[in-house]
């Protein structure tokens, strides 16, 4: 186990190092000069040369790349051309917003997902198991982003709501303050992933029903309900596992959109507005940021599994 | 039972085993309600994107970018279907006219990427050893970038523009099918026949493109019919996010982004564009499900 550990540990470096020649390139595949764009049109020389300095522009792209990596692995990720402020000041707080949000939508994401796929596998070919695979289809088929519109125009606006209902109203935007605030935007994550989770779990389930050991549980006289918690669930569960860690990866992508939607003043929306203002330093910073996260995110997964999973060991 | 079945005669005309997998598969695949359902979805919105604007035009006097500001921000009537938007245009002509926009981005990008994905999977299953690992480090690289993300980099070094978003999102693409093509080709290479093939001189090209793409174009095609899905939402995002499709365009995501600054006083506008990007995303699962279900072999005789 030791030894799986130290090679997957091994493994991820290439990867992590891939990652940031991709991050730092950003800057230098911008079709045309990246200083003249950085600094906008109609920038005099002067400016255009300044930035050219500020980011080194002038070295060669292995020069720059070594120091980039230098920094980055320092925790120095440049900074911004908008404010001038440090890129990490400027991630600051907004990492634990979008970590929070990535995190809470996963719980809802895994509990959803899972009651569903469970009931689904455990009455497969009923009623119950075809709507819940319609929705979960559904959920799969539907752009997030127009499922918060919609869970805000409900909730938020809710021009609908009876005046006794009045108390379920959210706040559209914003994050923190109160559960008010953070429901909405966690849902329209989650719903998401519990369509992938719920199928994942289904067919898991069903192939794990399927075989010889739950057929000899069954033949001694085991109850039904523990042959589907106790036997089949545990090892079914198994390779669901890898989905969670990688909707929670999902997650912290994909808050590039709820953040916009809700206004929430996370990582995610700071991609966005420095997209916008082509600050791509911060640009640089976030999309390193939320790919290193993501990469150990899936390694301490990959490691889970192995423990979990003791039959994968024998090679 | 004729004799003749049970006991075909051996001059009967040759069966050529790949047209014969083929009709399987055509069979299994419209026992499927599901996929059969899908696949008329899909008919249907290749219809109303390429043919429905014609009729549009021809027939009726409303355009995409024909704007009324008496009359805008209005709900579904009889003479605006879907209402109108922020400039008085018709939702409903809109809609039809951006539906090509919608499938151009689900079709291009992942025919870019899947190309670009074939070729290294292929090239990774088939050498094996050096190549193998560098292309796949290279895939975990693209793939270590969450959902939207390495899309949305992409986009934000080429500017935005619809053009860009399907590039971007082609490349988000390649590394789901490298990975696929080369387990499938890993599995088809070790086979006797390719043994067979090589013993007789056959160039690395030829067996390739001869002997193991057309063997491995299952699992090729079940990714492209459910990786456009994802390519759709995803193009979708971008131009939500203001990175793709630029104004006036009538492209659904856009629209969704246009839509949502009306969500107080006219919750419609963002309603429709949200509606139909769910159908045809759901067509594409649907039927690519279905696909999937029909060339599974483990799903076979079930």
């Amino acid at each position: 186990m030791t030894k799986y550990i130290i090679r997957r540990l091994i493994q991820t470096i290439p990867v992590l190092i891939g990652v940031t020649i991709l991050v730092f390139s950003l800057m230098h595949l911008v079709p045309g000069d990246p200083a003249q764009i950085v600094a906008g049109e109609g920038a005099s020389e002067q400016t255009v040369e300044n930035i050219r300095e500020r980011l080194g522009l002038n070295e060669s792209i292995p020069v720059q790349y070594g120091r980039f990596l230098g920094n980055a692995v320092q925790g120095d990720l440049g900074s911004s051309v908008r404010s001038g402020r440090p890129v990490m000041d400027e991630i600051g707080s907004r990492f634990w917003v979008t970590v929070e949000l990535a995190f809470y939508s996963t719980i809802v994401a895994v509990f959803l997902g899972l009651i569903a796929g469970i009931v689904s596998a455990v009455r497969h070919y009923t009623l119950a198991d075809t709507s819940i695979m319609i929705v979960a289809l559904f959920g799969l088929s539907m752009p997030n982003f127009w499922f918060g519109l919609l869970l805000i125009q409900w909730f938020a606006i809710g021009n609908w709501m009876p005046e006794s209902l009045e108390f379920l109203k959210m706040r559209p935007s914003g994050w923190g303050d109160s559960w008010r605030q953070i429901i909405l935007p966690v849902l329209t994550l989650g719903t998401g992933g519990a369509a992938i989770i719920a199928r994942m779990t289904r067919s898991s389930m069903l192939e794990v029903i399927g075989q010889d050991y739950i057929r000899t549980a069954r033949a001694k006289g085991v109850s039904e309900r523990i042959v589907t918690y106790r036997h089949a669930l545990k090892n079914a569960l198994i390779p669901v596992v890898t989905v969670v860690g990688l909707e929670f990866g999902g997650f912290l992508g994909g808050a590039v959109l709820t953040e916009t939607i809700f206004a929430i003043n996370g990582m995610g929306r700071l991609t966005i507005d420095a997209i916008r203002t082509r600050d791509f330093p911060v640009v640089q910073g976030t999309v390193l940021v939320i790919s290193v996260i993501f990469v150990l995110v899936n390694l301490l997964v990959d490691i889970s599994y192995r423990l979990l999973n003791k039959r994968i060991d024998l090679n | 039972m004729s004799e003749e079945t049970v006991n075909p005669p051996v001059t009967a005309q040759k069966i050529n085993p790949r047209i014969e997998s083929y009709k399987q598969f055509w069979r299994r695949l419209l026992k499927n309600k599901a996929a059969v359902i899908g696949g008329l979805l899909i008919v249907f919105v290749v219809l109303m994107a390429f043919i429905g604007p014609w009729i549009i035009t021809t027939f009726t006097d409303y355009r995409p970018n024909q704007t009324d500001l008496t009359n805008k921000l209005q709900g579904p009537s009889a003479s605006n279907w879907f209402g109108t938007d922020s400039f008085g245009r018709d939702i409903f002509t809109r809609l039809i006219f951006g539906a090509k926009l919608t499938l151009y981005v689900g079709f291009l990008s992942v025919f870019i990427g899947g190309i670009i994905g074939v070729i290294f999977g292929i090239i990774s299953g088939y050498y094996g050893g050096r190549v193998d690992a560098v292309i796949m480090r290279l895939m975990d690289v693209l793939l270590a970038f969450p959902g939207i993300l390495l899309a949305l980099a992409i986009v934000a070094v080429l500017g935005g523009s619809l053009t860009n978003v399907i590039i971007a999102v082609g490349i988000f693409s390649v590394p789901a099918f490298a990975r696929v093509v080369r387990g499938s080709t890993l599995s088809v290479r070790k086979l006797e026949y390719v043994d067979a093939v090589r013993a007789l001189g056959a160039s690395d090209f030829r067996i390739i493109f001869k002997h193991i793409l057309p063997n491995i174009m299952s699992p090729i095609i079940v990714q492209a019919s459910l990786r456009i899905a994802t390519a759709i939402l995803t193009g979708a995002g971008l131009s939500f996010l203001g990175l793709g499709a630029q104004p006036p365009a009538p492209e659904w995501g856009a629209m969704l982004n246009e839509g949502r600054q009306y969500m107080f006083e006219a919750g419609h506008v963002a309603l429709f564009p949200g509606l139909m990007i769910v159908l045809v995303v759901l067509a594409f699962n649907i039927f690519g499900d279905g696909v999937r279900d029909a060339l599974d072999p483990k799903m076979k005789n079930r």
